[in-house]
């Protein structure tokens, strides 16, 4: 029964996904497909930063990787940057799994290092990403970038034409409409994944390593070996959500995958409580669209000035607002949006019936989250900062 | 031959200038744990205040007032903001920085706008010539002054009580303050010292052969964490000998690049970071880190 109450926002959320595409304009599908595009990266970044206790700043590369090697799959064959002509669905998968073999390569690193040092090791893969991009022209269309190949199962195209004419409820349903529902899908699964990672013996192990690497050991799990999963794990997401983001811009260029993506990647994950599934989520959704919903509706808020002029600007605003939200949350909001859901529900639940005969218990305080959210946190294993280290 | 010794001598003085920042994120990770990704905005404060600053009262005032200033924000991020964490560790306290770094530098962005501020030195863009090796002025003043830097960080560090203060805490916080140091000052004090460290390297950073101070300031700072980590995170020799390795490097991958030009375009901005990820793979901790042991 608290299993199914637990699951109806979710599933609320769902059906109200399925149906936004009736209602919404080209400007908010199109926004609405960028933010489920970092959804997707976004629960993979979290497997590994929250869950596993590893910092990556790399993410943008392997979602580079993923946009990349989906766009070469499916391109044309003999066009002006190479492809391979290969069906979409193959190529959503590849994409998957070129990152996850790249993050695999990386695990001499990514096994040995852990927390923020991990995350510097992996701010040289943006830059190297970069470089790749920009140089490998025959794959990459260089500096410019190239063109990417719209979704399409045999028979229906996710594009504007193939059929070209579909409608629901007397809504024209284009391209973006169509994508919506893929996107839905990606999402869906994504998540479903990525919460069954989390409550698996792998999440567990990885919960464990995060809390203590030595009592990780001490357990029998191969702390290099879980290290390492979780980044391969990340990875793949990273490349999918790579993919998506690829069919969302419909043209992909290097400075889409910039250090500034995995800083955002980041803070989604942290806005919205680290190793939440749902936070992920709500958090990418606010990071992706604050800047694009304020830059569309900035002629409108009269505070703000026109772009270029010196002063405040849509932009800069939703910049200001970004940094000042991380800072917030931070210093004032544990656990992030998730944390704050979970106390806010256990405040609202009734007291669990008195049985035992004994004095009535105090009000459940803030501490406790855990009873209402299942983190995997282990209160008897010491924090790694309490740990001594010579 | 020539060739060679000016790329050299541009190299380790661009990178002693690295050091000067990468020393200043070993000082703040050592004493307060924190791996300040706003370090950059901190340094393009420092030198965007010496180019408003040194038309009306002169370069070396403004100078003293831009290190100064950097230093006090560096100091009032850690005081103000560090400090207050709801949850203090290492992962969020970086991301905690990275949400400062936007806001600092969207501001200082915002102010700039898309002017190129010079900085105002007396060096100019003069030149220094010695056995056919030409060197931009700065470089060389900008060497000088940070081997004079790394002396008195020496000194401080080796001979007076602060300094050893901020060396106990870093080994080991918990003993030193049952020692009666106190941490929220030596952590004060890592954090001013990293600040006008960033301020110094950010003048000669927009020194030419750079065109002055743009919001891209930030980003150079960016170029010190290969030099840190290569370093190894907590040692201050390992960031300087880590930032001499980048810098030459850089100076010779940009130097030769027609050379190189089997590994592609701009070369000079992706080989720290292939440098960096190269050494990593030998040794996990950089050059000069400790290796970490954990006691149960």
């Amino acid at each position: 029964m608290s299993d199914l109450l637990r699951r109806l926002p979710v599933a609320l959320a769902v059906l109200v996904a399925l149906g936004l595409p009736v209602v919404l304009d080209g400007f908010w599908l199109q926004t609405g497909l960028f933010a489920m595009a970092a959804v997707v990266g976004a629960i993979g970044l979290t497997l590994l930063v929250g869950i596993a206790g590893q910092l990556s700043l790399g993410h943008a590369f392997f979602a580079a990787l993923g946009a990349y090697a989906y766009a070469w799959s499916v391109g044309e064959v003999g066009d002006r940057a190479a492809g391979a002509g290969l069906p979409p669905i193959l190529g959503l998968v590849l994409a998957g799994v070129v990152a996850a073999v790249a993050g695999a390569l990386f695990s001499p690193i990514s096994g040995r290092l852990r927390g923020i040092y991990l995350g510097l090791a992996t701010i040289g893969l943006v830059f190297l990403a970069r470089h790749l991009m920009v140089n490998l022209e025959a794959l990459t269309g260089g500096f410019n970038g190239r063109a990417v190949e719209p979704f399409s199962v045999p028979g229906f195209s996710f594009s504007n034409d193939d059929p070209d004419y579909l409608a629901i409820a007397g809504v024209e349903f284009g391209g973006l409409h169509r994508l919506w529902y893929l996107f839905l899908v990606v999402v869906l699964l994504a998540a479903w994944l990525g919460r069954n990672v989390k409550d698996s013996r792998t999440g567990r192990a990885l919960a464990n390593v995060r809390d203590s690497e030595a009592a990780a050991a001490a357990m029998g799990i191969h702390v290099a070996r879980a290290k390492a999963t979780a980044f391969v794990i990340s990875s793949a997401y990273a490349g999918v959500a790579g993919a998506l983001m690829a069919l969302a811009y419909g043209r992909i260029a290097p400075d889409l995958f910039g250090l500034q993506l995995s800083i955002d990647f980041l803070v989604m994950i942290v806005l919205g409580g680290l190793g939440s599934i749902a936070g992920a989520a709500a958090g990418a959704a606010f990071v992706v669209m604050l800047p694009l919903v304020l830059t569309q509706y900035s002629s409108e808020l009269p505070f703000l000035a026109a772009p270029g002029s010196g002063g405040l600007d849509g932009a800069t605003l939703a910049r200001l607002l970004y940094g000042a939200a991380i800072i917030a949350v931070l210093l004032f909001l544990r656990g992030g949006l998730a944390g704050a859901a979970g106390r806010l529900r256990h405040r609202r639940s009734p007291p669990p019936p008195d049985t035992s005969g004994l004095p009535p218990a105090p009000p459940p305080s803030a501490a406790p989250a855990s009873a209402a959210v299942p983190e995997p946190s282990h209160p008897g294993v010491p924090t790694r900062s309490k740990e001594t280290t010579s | 031959m020539t060739y060679l010794l000016t790329q050299l001598a541009n190299g380790l003085s661009y990178g002693l200038i690295l050091g000067l920042i990468a020393v200043g994120f070993v000082i703040v990770f050592t004493s307060t744990g924190v791996l300040n990704f706003a370090h950059g905005s901190v340094l393009l404060a420092g030198a965007y205040l010496v180019a408003v600053l040194h038309d009306p009262i002169g370069f070396w005032a403004a100078a003293v007032v831009g290190i100064a200033g950097a230093a006090l924000l560096a100091v009032l991020i850690n005081a103000v903001l560090v400090r207050n964490l709801a949850e203090a560790n290492p992962g969020t306290a970086a991301i905690l920085m990275l949400g400062v770094d936007i806001l600092l530098l969207t501001e200082l962005t915002r102010r700039i706008g898309n002017r190129v501020l010079t900085i105002g030195s007396p060096w100019g863009a003069d030149v220094f010539s010695f056995g056919g090796i030409t060197l931009p002025m700065s470089r060389v003043i900008a060497a000088g002054l940070a081997i004079v830097v790394f002396a008195l960080l020496w000194f401080l560090f080796a001979r007076t009580g602060t300094g050893i203060a901020m060396r106990a805490a870093a080994a080991d916080g918990d003993t030193a303050s049952l020692m009666g140091i106190r941490l929220s000052r030596t952590g004060a004090a890592g954090w001013a010292l990293a600040g006008a460290l960033a301020a110094i390297a950010g003048i000669f950073l927009a020194s030419f052969p750079a065109p002055g101070v743009a919001p891209t300031l930030a980003i150079s700072a960016f170029a010190a964490i290969p030099a840190w980590v290569l370093g190894g995170f907590d040692s201050v020799v390992g960031a300087i000998v880590g930032g001499l390795i980048i810098g030459v490097v850089t100076a010779l991958a940009v130097g030769y690049e027609s050379e190189l030009h089997f590994l592609g375009r701009g070369l000079g901005e992706v080989v720290p970071y292939a440098v960096m990820i190269l050494v990593l793979l030998v040794r996990p901790s950089g050059l000069f880190g400790r290796k970490e042991a954990v006691r149960v």
